[in-house]
Order: structure tokens, then sequence, then C-alpha cells
């Protein structure tokens, strides 16, 4: 065993094809190429299947990691699929989104020693794969029950809890407020890190075994949840995101040119603006680019403004690079492809000209001094340490809020200080009969996976009240 | 797909009636409230009130000014055709009160916008004195609608082709002085919307504007409505369209609405030599 083990480790972990930093700089195609079959195989054999596999553990949806892998190497590619589907139904996406780097892979204990097994790559192989070849067996619907579940929000959650439900015999239909489902994935996270083909087969995976999607559904405006009630569902789930833009509230923010990344980046994703004007909406394309915040919606931003032929894009950040929150890989390929990071130092205010159009921002130097409740250390302001840099497009990225169009609508329904809804940690269910919530609405901007390992807790959970009661 | 099941051209073909069926907005919407309307797969979303609504019929209609590529190609739209995305009803509704003596004031197309909310005023028992006004006679809208949603009807063009000779805020002023007016509201081009506040001011009559800020969602997601209220940021899209003309910051509003001039007259330009080939 042990001799196995010490051979097992030797072998490399497989790089995945990427393209030039230069060249895709300045495209919208996808970064890291997708693996062939023969790398897959020999990055699979790098998993030494371990008894009590710790990668599972960090895996928020305890995908059956050496359970897949071994598949992979058994060249059993459509048994390794259902394997995944059994605890997460969008691999395609986890594969890309996930920061394996604190998760699955954080925690493989090859990677105690060198470079972990490329979780995440394997997840993306085996699910492109199939999307190709749909040789797997879908995962069998069960006898219908006539009863009806609305879920409210196709993002990561919704789109769980749909196909969660629809198997189990449920009738489900997800209401979204945009024009197009898949929430962040689609609005948010940009083609060149997640193709939205790879959304959209997934949605049409689920309308092809039953569910009904209603796009252009603003819930709490055109219905209500009693009204859905009077329509005969039986019970709601809500999964709206955390889509409330933060500003910064200093001067001048109101200057065209500052945007902030929700809108930025669904001009440039959702409209497809780096189209324009084949696509009717535009989207400012800066020369000189500041992105405020280090987080992926950042990282998005900054690279989204190169692709579309920036000739500066800045990060500026109040903290250091110890503290980015944002996916390893992220900001490695935002450096790689001439993305310039200024930390420490916070915005004071924006300066345009007379046409009311963004010159320069101010910022202010920053250093760090005790660690506050998050346990990093705060950035405190240095004194007279201001400094221009010119800019004529600003992306505020500092994180999202709740949006309360749906939560203000509905009565009987508790929030937190912050207006997130409260919901039961195990089960998604909140302070109102028969709805449940899950995903950001409730733990505020979090990941793709902990938005679906909460909507497949809160489908359990409906499918008991439907079965059993409250 | 939501079909277009009336279309007609007012003001010389420069605005456009569409009632198109949307049984669900229809149901729910109220004065002052818009919808999203996006034609084809390559399309922007663009914000248009509803003018009117039919909810036994399951239609709602819009009035809209063709200005770019996106209103061109609504105008393009024939009778039987169909938008591919409607959205709504979005927006606060107005809050409509009976305080007394009110006075409407509408420009070009902002008169569509106007007509539901001064019929609700009405309705609900005001004294409704309206004021519209167009460059010309020709462009004129709704004269008749509005009539009948008035108590009293003045109407004024640029040029003195029809009704008063000059702009609405002078007819304004002159009933402002002699009249015990309650409430205003003021509803079309904003350097109109922002003159109609800077005289009601004058006599502290409380006045409403519907504010049209650039769009893209109009649930609060973006914040690219944003307008400067009393100081405040504001979102128009779910905080308005409409708010307290008196502390609005028009100016910042007008640079913001030009924030894409160049791409929309690249758009429009793009637009009209594809129709000619
Ligand atoms: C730019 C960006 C990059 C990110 N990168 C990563 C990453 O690399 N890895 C990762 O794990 N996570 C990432 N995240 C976070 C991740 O995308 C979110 O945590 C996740 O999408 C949350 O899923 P959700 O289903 O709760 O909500 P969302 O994905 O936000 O979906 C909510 C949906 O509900 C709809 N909706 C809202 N209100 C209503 C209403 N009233 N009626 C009907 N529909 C409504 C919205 O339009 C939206 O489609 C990123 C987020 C952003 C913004
Ligand atoms: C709440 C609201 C209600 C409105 N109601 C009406 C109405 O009832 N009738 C009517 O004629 N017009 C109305 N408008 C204005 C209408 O939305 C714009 O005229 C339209 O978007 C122009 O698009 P375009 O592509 O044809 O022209 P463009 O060439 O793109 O733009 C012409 C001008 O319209 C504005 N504009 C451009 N894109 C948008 C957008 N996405 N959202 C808002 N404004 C934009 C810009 O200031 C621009 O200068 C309303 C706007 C808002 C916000
Ligand atoms: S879902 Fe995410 S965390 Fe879990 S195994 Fe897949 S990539 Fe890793
Ligand atoms: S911890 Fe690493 S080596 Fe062990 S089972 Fe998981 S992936 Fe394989
Ligand atoms: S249109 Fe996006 S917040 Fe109002």
């Amino acid at each position: 065993m042990a001799d196995k083990k010490v051979k097992k480790e030797k072998i490399a972990r497989q790089v995945m094809p990427e393209q030039e930093a230069a060249v895709r700089a300045k495209n919208f195609e996808e970064v890291p190429m997708g693996q062939s079959l023969e790398t897959a195989i020999i990055e699979a054999s790098r998993c030494i299947q371990c008894k009590k596999p710790a990668c599972v553990e960090g895996c928020p949806v305890g995908v059956d990691i050496p359970g897949f892998i071994k598949l992979i190497q058994e060249e059993r590619m459509s048994d390794a699929i259902s394997k995944i589907w059994e605890k997460n139904s969008l691999p395609a996406v986890c594969g890309r989104v996930c920061p394996q780097e604190i998760q699955c892979e954080g925690n493989c204990i090859i990677g105690k020693k060198g470079e972990p097994v490329a979780i995440g790559n394997l997840e993306r192989f085996v699910a492109d794969y199939e999307r190709k070849k749909k040789s797997a067996d879908k995962p069998k619907k069960a006898a219908a029950t006539g009863k009806k579940v609305a879920v409210v929000g196709s993002g990561p959650s919704g789109l769980t809890v749909a196909s969660d439900l629809i198997l189990k015999g449920h009738e489900v239909t997800i209401f979204e407020a945009f024009h197009k489902p898949g929430g962040v994935l689609v609005y948010g996270i940009p083609e060149f890190r997640l193709p939205k083909e790879i959304v959209f087969s997934e949605v049409a995976g689920l309308e092809e075994i039953g569910v009904n999607v209603m796009c252009n559904a603003v819930i709490g405006r055109s219905m209500t949840l009693e009204e859905l009630f009077a329509d005969g569902f039986d019970a709601i789930y809500l999964g709206v995101g955390a889509g409330l833009p933060t500003f910064l509230n200093i001067p001048g923010e109101n200057l065209t040119g500052v945007f902030s990344a929700n809108e930025y980046l669904t001009r440039s994703n959702l409209m497809k603006a780096y189209l324009f004007p084949e696509y009717d909406t535009p989207v400012i394309k800066g020369k000189n680019v500041i992105t405020l915040g280090a987080g992926n919606v950042a990282m998005d931003s900054a690279r989204t403004a190169l692709r579309l032929g920036a000739k500066t894009s800045r990060i500026v950040y109040r903290r250091t690079m110890d503290e980015v929150p944002a996916r390893g890989a992220e900001v490695h390929h935002a450096e790689e492809e001439g993305v310039k990071f200024f930390f420490l130092t916070s915005p004071v205010k924006f300066s345009g000209d007379e046409n009311g159009r963004l010159t320069t921002m101010t910022g202010l130097k920053m250093k760090l001094g005790e660690p506050d409740a998050s346990g990093r250390r705060r950035p405190l302001p240095i004194e007279g340490s201001e400094f221009d840099l010119e800019c004529d497009l600003a992306i505020i990225a500092v994180g999202a809020g709740a949006n309360p169009l749906l939560t203000k609508s509905t009565e009987g329904l508790e929030l937190n200080k912050w207006g997130y809804i409260v919901a039961d940690e195990k089960n998604g269910k909140t302070s109102k009969k028969a709805v449940w919530a899950g995903g950001d609405i409730v733990t505020g901007s979090a990941t793709v996976i902990l938005a679906m390992g909460a909507g497949r807790q809160a489908a359990d959970s409906i499918h008991e009240y439907l079965s059993i009661g409250w | 797909m939501f079909k277009i099941i009336k279309r007609q051209e007012m003001a010389e073909g420069t605005v456009i009636l569409n009632e198109i069926e949307a049984p669900l907005i229809a149901r729910k919407a109220l004065p002052g409230q818009f919808v999203i309307i996006k034609a084809t797969e390559t399309g922007e979303r663009i914000p248009l009130t509803m003018a009117d609504t039919d909810p036994e019929n399951g239609t709602i209609t819009i009035i809209y000014m063709v200005v770019g590529k996106s209103t061109a190609i609504f105008r393009d739209l024939k009778e039987g055709d169909s938008y591919m995305d409607v959205i709504g009803p979005l927006g606060a509704a107005t809050h409509l009160e009976k305080v007394g003596k009110v006075v409407c004031v509408g420009g070009g197309t902002g008169v569509a916008v106007l007509h539901p909310i001064a019929r609700g005023l009405k309705e609900i028992g005001n004294d409704v004195t309206s004021i519209i006004g167009s460059r010309n006679k020709d462009l004129l809208i709704l004269e008749n609608k509005m009539k009948i949603a008035s108590t009293k009807l003045h109407i004024c063009t640029d040029d003195g082709s029809y009704g008063h000779h000059g702009f609405v805020t002078e007819v304004l002023k002159d009933i402002l002085e002699k009249e015990d007016i309650k409430m205003a509201v003021a509803i079309g081009p904003v350097p109109m919307m922002k003159a109609a506040c800077a005289v009601t001011k004058e006599y502290n009559v409380k006045t409403l504007v519907s504010l049209n800020p650039i769009m893209i969602d109009g649930t609060g997601m973006c914040g690219g409505c944003r307008v400067s209220v009393g100081g405040e940021t504001k979102f128009a899209c779910v905080d308005g369209p409409e708010f307290d003309g008196h502390k609005v910051n028009f100016d910042e509003l007008i640079l913001r609405l030009r924030a894409y001039d160049i791409e929309e007259k690249k758009s429009y330009d793009h637009y009209c030599n594809l129709q000619k080939a």
C-alpha cells in the first residue's frame, strides 16, 4: 500500500491547457480549454482512493469524489457522471467556479506533500464529456404526486430545488425576473469563465424533464406569494440571490462612468454588450479602468474591462494580497492578463469633467492595524496620503446586499437586520408556512455550491412537507 | 411572446401606440407603473410607462416616441407581430390622493405617462386642470383623452399653431397665480420638468415628476437608474419613477442620460443602414 502511494505521487498534476494570456485578454472565449480523455485518466490515477476521504469533507455537498474518480480511472464516464449527479446537479458549473483550493482540493491528502488531485478539473471533464455524448441515463422521475411547487429565482439554488423536486414527482415552475434563466451564472460570471451555453443546456435539461421555466416574472411585482398560493402552488422556494448593489457613498459616485459591478457585468454578459452593435445594449469601454474590491466579482470586472479594450485595468483594495477573497485561479489569471493591483488603498472621491464624465479617482493609502471582528487586520487610513488615479471607468465591486423588492411585498417573512431572509439552517424553512429560502438571499453573497447545497436541503424538506406536512 | 393587437401612429408617425397582449401584467398594473420591453433576441431592455391597461381583455398600451435604435425596431413591428419579452408591472404606483385642486402638466410623449395619472386623480374627486404642450399642432398627442381626464384642459404649442403660443410653464404660472392649487404633476422632457418645478417651487406647490433615467433590470439590482433626490441616491425603478420634483437633481439626470450618446448614434446608424440595404 505504502509502495503504491509513493508511485502515485510521482505523476505530476495534469495542467489544463489555457489560452495564452496576451491572446485571451482580448477575447471572450473560455480561458482553460478543457482536458483530453487521456490526461483526465492520468489525473484520475493520481487519486489514491482514501478510505476516509478528506476531500469529501471539504465539499459542501459531499460529492463522492473517490467514487467518481475511480470510475474515470476505469473509463466508465456515464457511471462517473451519474455518481456526481447523486450530490451535484451542476458539475460543469462547479468544476469551473468552486473555490476548490479551500474546499475539496484544499483537503486532498495528496496536496499535503505536493499538488492535490485536480478534482475540479475532473468534475468539469466528466460533465463536459457527458454534455457532448449524452450517454448516461438521466435520473428517473418518480410517479406524479399532483403537488405544485413554485421556485422563485433561477440561480444555482433555484435550479437545484427544481431539479430535485421534479424527480420526486412534483410539478415545478421556476419564476425568473430576467428574460433569461441562470441567475448570477448568466448575468454575473463572464463567458470567458463560464460559457453561457453550459448554463442554458442545464436549464434545457430541466425543461426536458418537465420543469416549467417562466421568465419575465418579477415575483413581488408581477405576482405576490399570496397570489402564487391562490393559483394552486403548495410550496414556494425563494432563491432570489443577493441582488442589491453596494455603493461607496463617496462624492462623485453618480458621474457617468461609475458603475456597480452588477450593472457593468449585466450589460456585458447578459445583454452581450461585448458584441455591440450586433447586440443593442452598449457599455462604456474605459481606457483606464479601476475596479474597487478584490473578490471574484472584482476579478471578473477587471478582466472584462481588459477584454473590452482597456489600456490599464487596476484593482484597488483596502487590504493586502493575503486578504484577497477571490478564487486563487482568478487572481492568477487576472495578473497574467495584466490587471494591476493597488493594495492598501481606499477610494475617497470621484471627479469628472464638465459633461459629468469620470476622469479621476482620489485614493487614500492605508496601513494594517489590529485584527477586527472577522479576524483580519483592520485597514487604517494614513492621514494626508491622498493621491489621484486617472480613470474613465470605475466599477464598484465591494459586495452585494439583500434586494428588498420581494421581501417587502411579502407579509410574515422574518428578515434579519441586513434584510436577508431568516431560514432554518438545516432545512431552509422560513417563518412563513410553506415557504422556504436558501442561497445568497439567506447567507449573503456566498458561493454557487453553497447555494446549491441549501437548495438540496430545502428540496428534501419541501418533499417531506408535501408528503407528510409542515 | 407578447402579441401586438393594435398599432397606431400619432404625431406624424414620430410617436407610436401599441396595445399588447400581456394578461398577467394587465391584471396587476396601476397608474404610474411601467414595463420593460425587449423586442428581439439581440435587443435592449427598454422601459416604457403603461399609458393604459385593459385587465378584462388582458392588454396593456404603450405610447413611445421613436428616438433611437430600439424604438425604431419597435416602430417597425406590425399588428400581429410580437415583442419577445415584456416585464412588469415595475416601479411604484402613483400615490393618488384627494387634495382639491390639482394641475397636471405634460410635454411631448410625457402626456402619455400623465394621462392615467390625471384620470386617476379626477376619478377620486380632484379638480384637475391640465396643460399639455408640444412643438406644433401636429405633434400633439392624446388631446381628447386628456380632455376627458381633466376638468379643464389648456394646450400650448411652441410655434403657436394651436392653443397658447409658448411654453407650458407660462400657462402654469398663470394658473398658480390665480387659483388655489394644492398639488402639481409635471411629466415630459427633463428640461420641461425642471422648468415646471422651478415655477411651482415659487408658489410652494408640491410637484410630482416621473423620471426616465437609463435602466436595465428595473428591479433595483444594478443601480444604473440612480438619481439624486434631496441629496440622497435613489433607484428610480423601485423607489420611483415618481419623485418630489423640488428635490430632484435634474442637471445630474440630464448628464447621466447622455452616457451612451456616441454608442446610441452608432447603433441607430447601424440599424438605418441595415434597413436601407
Ligand atoms: C460576478 C460574480 C462572480 C462570482 N464568481 C463565483 C465563483 O467563481 N465561484 C462561486 O462559487 N461563486 C461565485 N459567485 C457567487 C455565486 O454566483 C452566488 O453565490 C450564487 O449564484 C448564488 O446563487 P443563488 O441561487 O442564491 O442566487 P443568484 O444566482 O443570484 O440567482 C437569483 C435569481 O433570482 C432572480 N430573482 C431575484 N429576484 C427575483 C424576483 N423577485 N422574482 C423572480 N426572480 C427573481 C434573479 O434575477 C436571479 O436570476 C460569483 C458572483 C458574482 C456576482
Ligand atoms: C420609467 C421610464 C418610463 C418611460 N416611459 C416612456 C414612455 O412612456 N414613452 C416614451 O416615449 N419613452 C419613455 N421612456 C424613455 C424611453 O425608455 C427611451 O426613450 C428609450 O429607452 C430610447 O431607446 P432607443 O434605443 O430608441 O434610443 P437611444 O438612441 O438608445 O436613446 C435615446 C435616449 O433615450 C435614453 N435611453 C437609452 N436607453 C435607455 C434605457 N435602457 N432606459 C431608459 N432610457 C434610455 C437615453 O437618454 C438616450 O439619450 C421611459 C423611460 C423610463 C426610465
Ligand atoms: S462540488 Fe465543488 S467542492 Fe464539491 S467536489 Fe465539486 S468542485 Fe469540489
Ligand atoms: S483526498 Fe485526494 S487522494 Fe484522497 S480520495 Fe480524495 S482526491 Fe483522492
Ligand atoms: S434599473 Fe437597475 S436598479 Fe434600476
